[in-house]
C-alpha cells in the first residue's frame, strides 16, 4: 500500500462528514468526526488488509461500524478507499441511496453488518472471528463502539464470550467521545472505568488518545500483536472534533449542521 | 398420502430428538454447519453434534443476545449456523438480534426453538414457547416450518440445510405419534393432504396433526367428511390448498399448540379472507397456561381432537 498522508485524509473525511450531513438535513456527524483518526487509522494506516474491488474476498480482515449511527465517517472512509465514487456521498440519506442512514450490508459493498440497533456488532465480530478458526483463515475483526452503547447488556456477553473462546483476532475500538444523545456520558450512566471492565472481563485493554495518530496506529499493532485474548482499545476522544461550537455540546448528537453554519465548520477543519 | 385412522398412529420420539439425531447425521459431512447454543444443548440436543463436531459446536452460555449475533456472524461468511435454544429464551430475549441481524440483512441463520408449547408440563409457562411462531412470522423473510412427528423433522432439517435464508424450525420436548411412518415429503410452502374430504378442513401442525386425524375419524363416524392439512410450512403458506378447501369444503377449523391470535390460524384467515371469504373456528391458546402433566394440560386448554370436532360441529352447513 502506498504512503498516505493521513492529515490530509483526516482533513478530506471531515469535510465530507460534514458537507453530506449538512446536505441531507439529518445524521449524525459528531458522533462520526470522533472517529476520524481511528478509521483513517484502520483503512489508510495500512492496518486493515482489504480490497475494494472484492469486497467479500474471504480473507478480507472485517469491520463493523457496531455504533451505526456514526454511518457518514464509513461511508467517507469507503468512498475514499475506492468501494464507489465519493460523488455518492451527497446522496447520504436520499431516497432510492444506498447510503442510508444507518448502514445497511446488502445495499452497500463494504459494509460489513447491518447495524443501527446498538449494542449487536460485537457479537457479528465474535461470529466473524470464530469462522476465521472454522475456516483456518488468518483475519482480523475490528469493530467499533461507542462508549454510550456500551450501557447495552449485550456488549458484555459478547466480551464474556471472546474471553471464553479466546479470539485474538477480535479487537473492540471505543469510540470513548463522553457523550451520548441526552447528555455526558458520565451523567446518564457512568461506566467509568471503562478500560479496567474490558480487563475484569478478560480483556487486553489499551487506553489511547484516539486523535493522536500514531499513538492511534501503536494501539492497533498492539491489539495485532496480541494473542490468547481479544483487545479492547479505549479511545479517548472529542465528540464533534474539529468544529469548535460541537465540540463542548453534547445537544448535537443528530443534529446536521445547518447551512448557514456549514462554511464556519469547513473553514475550521481546513 | 392418506392416513386412514389415527388408532394405527404409533408413537414416536419427540421433535426435538429428531432434530438433534437430524442436526448430527447432516452436520456430520456438511462442513459449512455450525451450532451456537446457549448452555442447552443437552435439552435442544444439539450435544449430539456436539460430539461429532466439537469444533464446530458454539456454547455461548446463557445469553441469548450475543448467542443470535454470533450466529449472524457466522452466516456472513459463508456457515450454515443452527442457533438453538428454547423457542421462548431465543425469541422473546433475542428478538432484536433475530430481528436486526438476521432477518433484515436476509441472512442464511438457521433457528431451532424447542421446547414449544404447553406440552412441556412441569416447567411450567415460564418456559413455555407459544408466542415463538407470531414473534417469527412477524419478521419479513423467515420461513417457519412447525413439524408434527419425528420424520417431518428429519425432513425439516435436510430442507433448512439446503434453503438459502433464515428459517425457523420449532420443536416439542415430549414424545408424539409417527404420522409419516413411511418418509414425509416436505416441501416449503405446500401443506400435506392427509385425508380426503369435502365436507370440512382440518389445518393443523405440530402435535395437533394427530389430534385432527383423531378428529377426523369421531367426524366420519357421524357421516362428516373431514379433509385433514398438515400445514407444516407456515411460511410460505400454502394458499392454492387453503383457497381450495375454503371452497370446496363448508368451512375450516385450524389446530395448532400456540396463541391463536398470531399463529397458523391468522395466515389462514388472511389467505382466506383473501382469496375465498369463508367460515373458519380456531383451536389453539389463549392465555399462559400452568403447571402440570403436558397430556392434562392439553386437555385443560382446549388442544385436543375432541375440541376440533366441536369447533367442527359449529361450522355453518351448506
Amino acid at each position: 500500500m502506498p504512503a498516505v498522508d493521513l492529515k490530509e485524509k483526516a482533513r478530506l473525511i471531515r469535510r465530507e462528514i460534514v458537507e453530506s450531513t449538512t446536505e441531507a438535513g439529518s445524521g449524525h456527524p459528531s458522533s462520526s468526526l470522533s472517529a476520524v483518526e481511528l478509521m483513517v487509522g484502520l483503512y489508510f494506516g495500512g492496518v486493515l488488509r482489504y480490497d475494494p474491488k472484492r469486497p467479500h474476498w474471504p480473507d478480507r480482515d472485517r469491520f463493523i461500524l457496531s455504533k451505526g449511527h456514526a454511518s457518514p465517517i464509513l461511508y467517507a472512509v469507503l468512498a475514499e478507499a475506492g468501494y464507489f465514487p465519493t460523488s455518492e456521498l451527497h446522496t447520504l440519506r436520499k431516497l432510492g441511496s444506498p447510503l442510508e442512514g444507518h448502514p445497511n450490508m446488502r445495499r452497500l459493498p463494504g459494509v460489513e453488518a447491518s447495524t443501527g440497533s446498538l449494542g449487536q456488532g460485537l457479537s457479528i465480530g465474535l461470529g466473524h472471528a470464530l469462522a476465521a478458526r472454522v475456516d483456518g483463515r488468518s483475519y482480523h475483526v475490528w469493530v467499533m463502539l461507542g462508549d454510550g452503547e456500551c450501557d447495552e447488556g449485550q456488549v458484555w456477553e459478547a466480551a464474556m464470550a471472546g474471553h471464553q473462546f479466546k479470539v485474538d483476532n477480535l479487537t473492540a475500538i471505543v469510540d470513548n467521545n463522553r457523550m451520548q444523545q441526552s447528555g455526558m456520558v458520565a451523567d446518564v450512566m457512568n461506566h467509568m472505568p471503562l478500560a479496567e471492565k474490558w480487563r475484569a472481563f478478560g480483556w487486553h485493554a489499551i487506553d489511547v488518545d484516539g486523535h493522536d495518530q500514531d499513538a492511534v496506529l501503536k494501539a492497533f499493532a498492539e491489539a495485532q500483536a496480541t494473542k490468547g485474548k481479544p483487545t479492547a482499545i479505549i479511545a479517548h476522544t472529542i465528540k464533534g472534533k474539529g468544529v469548535s461550537f460541537m465540540e463542548p455540546d453534547y445537544t448535537w448528537h443528530g443534529r446536521a449542521i445547518p447551512k448557514e453554519q456549514e462554511a464556519a465548520a469547513l473553514k475550521e477543519i481546513g | 398420502m392418506t392416513v386412514s385412522s389415527a388408532a394405527e398412529l404409533k408413537m414416536g420420539k419427540a421433535t426435538r430428538d429428531a432434530f438433534g439425531e437430524a442436526l448430527r447425521d447432516i452436520g456430520k459431512s456438511d462442513t459449512r454447519i455450525v451450532v451456537v447454543d446457549g448452555d442447552v444443548n443437552n435439552s435442544t440436543r444439539t450435544e449430539w453434534f456436539a460430539k461429532e463436531a466439537p469444533d464446530r459446536f458454539f456454547n455461548m452460555g446463557i445469553a441469548e443476545s450475543n448467542m443470535v449475533g454470533v450466529a449472524a456472524g457466522l452466516a456472513a461468511c459463508g456457515k450454515v449456523p443452527f442457533v438453538a435454544s428454547f423457542a421462548v429464551f431465543l425469541w422473546a430475549n433475542a428478538f432484536d438480534q433475530l430481528r436486526m441481524g438476521v432477518a433484515f440483512p436476509h441472512l442464511n441463520v438457521k433457528v431451532v426453538g424447542s421446547h414449544a408449547g404447553i406440552s412441556i408440563g412441569e416447567d411450567g409457562p415460564s418456559q413455555m414457547g407459544i408466542e415463538d411462531v407470531g414473534l417469527a412470522l412477524s419478521l419479513p423473510g423467515v420461513d417457519v416450518l412447525v413439524p408434527c412427528d419425528e420424520t417431518q423433522t428429519r425432513a425439516a432439517v435436510k430442507l433448512m440445510v439446503e434453503h438459502d435464508g433464515p428459517i425457523y424450525l420449532r420443536c416439542g420436548r415430549s414424545g408424539v405419534p409417527i404420522v409419516y411412518p413411511d418418509g414425509c415429503d416436505l416441501q416449503l410452502g405446500k401443506a400435506i393432504q392427509l385425508r380426503d374430504g369435502d365436507d370440512v378442513a382440518l389445518m393443523a401442525n405440530g402435535l395437533m396433526v394427530a389430534e385432527a386425524l383423531r378428529a377426523a375419524d369421531a367426524l366420519a363416524a357421524e357421516g362428516i367428511r373431514a379433509r385433514v392439512l398438515d400445514m407444516a410450512s407456515v411460511r410460505p403458506i400454502d394458499e392454492g390448498a387453503i383457497e381450495a378447501a375454503a371452497r370446496e369444503t363448508r368451512g375450516i377449523v385450524v389446530a395448532e399448540e400456540h396463541l391463536v391470535q398470531t399463529g397458523l390460524g391468522s395466515v389462514v384467515a388472511r389467505v382466506v379472507a383473501e382469496r375465498h371469504p369463508a367460515p373458519i373456528r380456531f383451536v389453539g391458546l389463549h392465555t399462559y397456561a400452568e403447571s402440570g402433566p403436558g397430556k392434562a394440560l392439553l386437555e385443560k386448554y382446549g388442544l385436543t381432537g375432541e375440541k376440533i370436532v366441536e369447533a367442527a360441529r359449529t361450522l355453518p352447513n351448506r
